[in-house]
């Protein structure tokens, strides 16, 4: 088959399986949106600004495991993908990003809407090419997908001049089935010897403690995750990334860990004498201060990405392989030790975990005249069987979502932890809804991040994807707030958002229905009744309680035996 | 401690500047860096000249062999014995003939060779570990030094063991 470059990218795309593409069009790239026009497989879909192509991208990766796949033009369009680029690189994502660039002739020209994409986001992908010859178009675009969605994910930038899609300039096409690449081996033999070694210091534990992160997701490892960890009947806690891989309304569950952790879970980890970190990578909302973190522990460390072992925390067993191969290597192991964890022990650390756990360190005031927004999670909780997908964007809101909805199921728990996005939820709702039009999308966010990215509500109407946006709406940036309340003596520099907008009118102005709630009483009436409208978005806006805080709080420069906690009257 | 790191790269354009990126990204010290193609012309060999902690030398060794374009890397100044060379071409003041005495007789001393000579300067050019240049520079009058250039360390291991594909 003789193609020309633009039609080379959308056949090379319906043969690689791509079911979705987030872009908006301009110069650089107008020859690839013809050839979008002239064919039906791939289905683009119109954000308002690129920063919204690369969440919505993200949001139906997070969702499927499927890679993302996002076309934006040179320049501006290029730059404003990069804090999606760069949000999905920090939790490992698999996007393949199409950028145009201007005729290979100007490149360094300083020509319109020229800008060095690769340079500019070599620092925050997995790998990124120029394309300089038609020929290769083919190859490095599966070069591009082989490489974001194996080994650890990532997202991948393909920089493609105007000259190189000319329609005019046609050349043998042929989808390049599989891919080799000399300098880049993803899969892992893992070595037996720690295998052996990690089943020993498993099985000697008095104390022992599973850590499990976001490679529990990525590596598809839930069910091994499962069979291991309820093998041991050992504790198990979740990163914020993690969250889902086990399920949370489980016996052997402490719930998440670090900064805004359980205590259980914090008080588990600094006492345990053997840990067991699962596609985690100590990140330092994590740790705490790591002078103190886990002082007694002996580290087992599974990871795919030999550079996370031992980079921040110095790890005694490192096993550098899949999470899924591991895990089952490992249940197998244990299997055929024949040997058994120590009872007595086990029931020991579990009574201790449980007195910790009586504490209830997620309570609060539900007597409140005000909205509380763990009450409208709760409740969304409720209302949704614990069976929705839910978005979040950054801040207080997220992390109540991490701590009272319940995740059973891997997938459904979609934020940006790493980078910490403002804006990420609604188009990140948007990409979800599109992979699973079948299913519950709800948006967690705050007044303030919703506004970072509020442009999407045109895209989700154009869609018609029934998210429902869940405002957390306390008229503060609420984790600023709240650091400058414990940290900078109230001194409320900035945080509060004044001049905010009518958000039920704001919805209703691109389509939508919206609703305000200021009442704790008329909390679940109002998420009844938006939930039951399955066909359209929904904007709610529960006017909350300003003075909130997030408990429990670990400070900067503390242990995880350090935690702040709500105090009640 | 000191370390030398070879690697192998494809040899890409911007693969040079993934690593020098990678090192100011995550603020790793990089003492010298030289690179030039092989004799596959597909390959680039690098050689970076790095100090830090085991534990960062440990991190610097994995993040290079994490970058895509990386084909394999060793640091020769770990297990076991390696060579190091680096070339300097210095230029002094040699406009007397006590000074041209003595240029000549140190760089004889140090097995340097004296490339250019005019009326009034002489270029001497010296290979060997970067301390012995630096001891060069040390022996020489400061005043009468008008300008060196060094190619950065470039090194090979010892004996059988190899950094090819």
């Amino acid at each position: 088959m003789e193609l020309s470059g633009d039609d080379i990218v959308t056949q090379f795309l319906k043969d690689e399986g791509v079911e979705y593409i987030f872009g908006y069009p301009g110069g650089a790239v107008l020859h690839i949106y013809d050839a979008l026009f002239r064919q039906e497989a791939v289905k683009h879909i119109l954000v308002r600004h690129e920063q919204g192509a690369t969440h919505a991208a993200d949001g139906y990766a997070r969702s499927t495991g499927k890679p993302g796949v996002v076309l934006v033009t040179s320049g501006p369009g290029a730059t404003n993908a990069v804090t999606g680029i760069a949000t999905a690189y920090l939790d490992s994502i698999p996007l393949v990003v199409i950028t145009g660039q201007v005729t290979s002739a100007f490149i360094g020209s300083d020509a319109f809407q020229e800008v060095d994409s690769v340079g500019i986001t070599r620092p925050c992908v997995k790998h990124n090419f120029l394309v300089k010859d038609v020929k290769d178009l083919a190859i490095t675009l599966k070069k591009a997908f082989h490489v974001a969605t194996t080994g650890r994910p990532g997202p991948v930038v393909v920089d493609i001049p105007k000259d190189i899609t000319d329609p005019n300039i046609k050349i043998p096409y042929e989808y390049p089935e599989s891919i080799e690449l000399r300098s880049y081996k993803p899969v892992i033999e893992v070595q037996s010897s720690q295998i052996d070694k990690a089943v020993d210091a498993l099985l000697s534990a008095k104390r022992p403690m599973i850590y499990s992160g976001g490679g529990s997701v990525l590596s598809n490892a839930s069910n091994e995750l499962r069979t291991f960890t309820r093998q041991l009947g050992y504790p198990i806690t979740q990163t914020l990334m993690g969250l889902g891989a086990y399920p949370e309304p489980d016996p052997l569950n402490v719930g998440m860990l670090g900064m805004h952790g359980t205590y259980e879970a914090n008080m588990a980890m600094h006492d345990c004498d053997v840990l067991l970190a699962v596609g985690a990578r100590f990140d330092d909302r994590v740790t705490g201060e790591l002078e103190k973190f886990c002082p007694d522990a002996k580290i087992i460390h599974i990871d795919i990405d030999p550079s996370s072992i031992s980079k921040n925390v110095h790890v005694d067993i490192p096993i550098n392989g899949d999470v899924k191969t591991v895990l089952g290597e490992l249940s197998n192991a244990i299997t055929a030790s024949k040997r058994l964890p120590d009872e007595k022990a086990l029931k020991n650390w579990w009574k201790q975990i449980k007195e910790w756990a009586a504490k209830d360190c997620l309570r609060y005031d539900n007597n409140s005249a005000l909205i509380k927004p763990q009450f409208v999670i709760e409740k969304l909780y409720e209302i949704t069987g614990g069976d929705a997908f839910i978005t979040s964007d950054v801040g207080q809101h997220q992390m109540f979502a991490a701590q009272f909805y319940k995740f059973d199921e891997p997938r459904r728990w979609i934020n940006s932890g790493g980078l910490g996005t403002m804006g990420f939820g609604l188009p990140a709702a948007i990409g979800t809804q599109l992979a699973h039009p079948n299913d519950t999308v709800a948006c967690i966010t705050g007044e303030a991040s919703i506004q970072m990215c509020i442009q999407e509500l045109a895209t989700a109407f154009q869609y018609s994807t029934p998210i429902k946006v869940v405002n957390l709406n306390n008229r503060y940036m609420g984790m600023v707030r709240q650091w400058q309340e414990f940290f900078y003596e109230s001194r409320y520099s900035q945080s509060y958002v004044e001049a905010l907008p009518d958000f039920v009118k704001l919805a209703e102005a691109y389509g939508h229905i919206g609703m305000q709630i200021e009442k704790p009483e008329d909390v679940e009436a109002a998420l009844k009744e938006a939930f039951a409208m399955k066909d359209r978005l929904v904007f709610m806006d529960f006017i909350t309680d300003q003075k909130e805080n997030v408990y429990p709080m670990i400070a900067a420069g503390k242990g995880h035996h350090e935690m702040h906690e709500r105090e009640l009257a | 401690m000191q370390h030398i790191i070879s690697l192998l790269m494809e040899n890409e354009s911007g693969a040079l500047s993934r690593v020098a990126g990678l090192f100011s990204a995550r603020g790793y010290n990089i003492e010298s860096l030289t690179v030039a193609p092989t004799e596959d012309e597909s390959l680039s060999r690098m050689t970076i000249v790095t100090s830090g902690s085991n534990e960062i030398i440990e991190q610097i060794n994995k993040q290079l062999d994490k970058l895509i374009d990386v084909v394999k890397l060793v640091d020769i100044t770990a297990n076991g014995e390696h060579i190091e060379r680096e070339l300097m071409l210095i230029k002094v003041k040699a406009d007397t003939s006590d000074k041209r005495e003595e240029v000549k007789r140190q760089a004889d001393i140090f097995h340097g060779q004296i490339l250019d000579v005019t009326d009034t300067t002489y270029i001497i050019e010296l290979t060997g570990e970067s301390s012995k240049l630096d001891g060069f520079i040390k022996a020489m009058n400061a005043a009468d030094i008008l300008e060196t250039v060094r190619s950065g360390t470039t090194g090979i291991t010892r004996g059988e063991r190899c950094l090819r594909l």
